[in-house]
């Protein structure tokens, strides 16, 4: 079977984000980005898949800058097949992108389409929900188990309680949580390997999507920060003070 | 202005996240009607209906919806929803799961994980694990909005009377299948709800060693929580991780042991009123926003702080 992995290029999860002094956002530049951590999942589990036999061909597709084409090679040189790159200069809301995806979607008709559950910039955790609801497909969300027979996929997921899992009719939506997988490294030949790997780019224009939102950002601002606090010397300091200072226990 | 919250229910007890989604819904102010879907839902739609501040509880009882499957659940709320300016979830594993599926059939951009409302179309809202918090409005005639929890406090669960009426509607869309779940059991208090948070990260060594926070927080009457240090090297199930990709808790006290302090685990907590650290790596990042630190052997002070408190 075919399977369409999404990736986003995103902050390195290590940075310490820095609010601009304008408030029109976080400041970006010369700012390390690297692929979404769950992305990495989601490439993972689909490369260990072609590896069992059950996916035939792997399309990574990403939507973003020109340089998010550094992120698909990535992901080329962790095992996809070819890549898809829509280009889009401004920031999109998680519709936009769903629907960008959906045009892609109907285009390369896969059996599974992988996600990671949410991008660590925007937080939102919504893309792969709301594909799924594009395409009518099932969703697997906050995936830690996949596992494919014939026509169905079962899901093992994350849910507040513990465990849960659901069977899929294919094609179907999944997205990844952490513990689905341990991500590999991409070696030297293969990163050299990616280099000559396929790369279409297209545009939401030539996909027929438009873009719009109804959301806006009006300002981004640094959280509250937190009053210093104290170092204690001993437990009984300790114990004290929460009785005593801060009265909650 | 009429808001539809959606009831995170069990089938058969109502999640206390929903006190708090409604209470986010009085902020925005207008009538508010709750949604219980599930089956077997009686007992749910009673407590629903009981809310303060609730006017009318619609309840769909389908075996489709016992296990909220959002391709069951979604056609559902977006039928309902189109009559309605706001619709509203708890960001639990459930709204998170079914509210974007509900947006994007009704062609409208989700607002998630909103903490404050600053008027009925415009939202605060954390972004980059918490390191920014960005004010978003929306133009949209239907806004579809998660509610982080802690964000809002809860509602009297208690003195409301709002009329219970029954709708017909959805089934199974025979997309997808419940097969099974295993669910954590657990005495303590609930994580997301505790008013103490005790939580154990790899300084712990091993799951054994937990013991030693469970004896602390029966004492404290506070729920345990982890980082995910310990919840990948295998300490303890995932449901207790504590951060921008687990939980997001925001108690009265949180003593983070044996936790470096990663900006994915302050993500989850920072909002808690008293933060105590316990570590005995002096650099450690979590002293940085800590109103209490203690630089030492967790092993000597836990029991000890278990015996004084």
């Amino acid at each position: 079977m075919k399977v369409l992995v999404a990736v986003k290029r995103v902050v390195d999860y290590n940075v310490k984000v820095r609010v601009k002094p304008d408030n029109s956002g976080v400041d970006l530049a010369n700012v390390k980005m690297s692929m979404n951590p769950f992305c990495e999942i989601a490439v993972e589990e689909a490369v260990r898949l072609k590896e069992k036999g059950v996916a035939s061909e792997i399309v990574v597709v990403s939507i973003g800058p020109t340089q998010a084409q550094e992120q698909l090679r990535t992901a080329l040189a962790l095992g996809a097949d070819r890549a898809i790159l829509v280009e889009c200069a401004d920031e999109l809301n998680s519709l936009a992108v769903a629907k960008l995806l959906k045009a892609v979607v109907d285009k390369e008709q896969p059996q599974l389409v992988i996600l990671g559950k949410q991008a660590i910039d925007s937080d939102n955790n919504q893309t792969g929900q709301m594909l799924a609801a594009l395409t009518g497909y099932a969703q697997g969300t906050f995936a830690s188990k996949v596992e494919i027979n014939s026509d169905k996929a079962n899901v093992t997921r994350e849910i507040d309680g513990g465990l849960q899992t659901v069977a899929l009719n294919l094609p179907a939506i999944i997205t990844t949580d952490l513990r689905l997988n341990e991500p590999r490294y991409a070696s030297l030949p293969n990163i050299m390997k990616a280099k000559k790997k396929p790369l279409e780019t297209l545009t939401p224009d030539a996909l027929g999507v438009s873009t719009a939102s109804t959301v806006k950002t009006v300002k981004v601002e640094a959280p509250a920060a937190r009053g210093a606090g104290i170092k204690v010397k001993s437990v009984a300091e300790l114990v004290e003070k929460l009785k005593t200072e801060a009265k909650v226990i | 202005m009429t808001i539809l919250v959606i009831a995170e229910n069990t089938n058969s007890v109502l999640a206390p996240a929903t006190l708090n989604t409604v209470a986010a819904a009085q902020k925005i102010g207008g009538d508010i009607h709750v949604l219980v879907a599930g089956q077997g839902v009686g007992a749910v739609a009673e407590a629903a209906a009981k809310i303060a501040g609730v006017a009318k509880v619609l309840v769909a009882d389908n075996a489709a919806f016992a296990h909220q499957l959002p391709e069951n659940v979604a056609p559902l709320v977006a039928e309902l929803g189109k009559s309605y300016s706001h619709v509203l979830a708890a960001a639990t594993s459930n709204g998170k799961n079914i509210l974007p599926r509900v947006a994007a059939q009704l062609d409208v951009d989700q607002i998630s994980e909103i903490v404050s409302v600053e008027s009925p179309d415009t939202f605060k809202r954390p972004i980059y694990a918490g390191n920014a918090i960005a004010t978003v409005q929306s133009s949209a005639a239907l806004k579809v909005i998660t509610v982080r929890a802690t964000g809002f406090d809860a509602v009297a669960a208690e003195g409301g009377s709002a009329a219970i009426e029954n709708v017909s509607a959805g089934g199974d869309a025979g997309k997808s299948a419940f097969v099974g779940e295993e669910l954590a059991k657990s005495d303590r208090p609930e994580l997301t709800a505790a008013k103490i948070v005790v939580s154990g990260g790899r300084g712990m060594q091993n799951g054994d060693n937990f013991k030693h926070l469970y004896t602390l927080a029966d004492k404290l009457g506070a729920a345990v929580g982890a980082s995910r240090a310990a919840v990948d090297a295998g300490f303890v199930p995932n449901d207790m991780q504590v951060g921008q990709t687990g939980k997001i808790v925001a108690p009265q006290l949180y003593i983070a042991v044996g936790i470096s302090g990663a900006i994915q685990h302050l993500a989850g907590m920072k909002d808690s009123k008293v933060i105590v650290a316990i570590n005995k790596d002096e650099e450690a990042p979590i002293f940085q926003v800590a109103d209490y630190g203690l630089v030492a052997d967790l092993f000597e002070a836990v029991p000890e702080l278990e015996k004084l408190v």
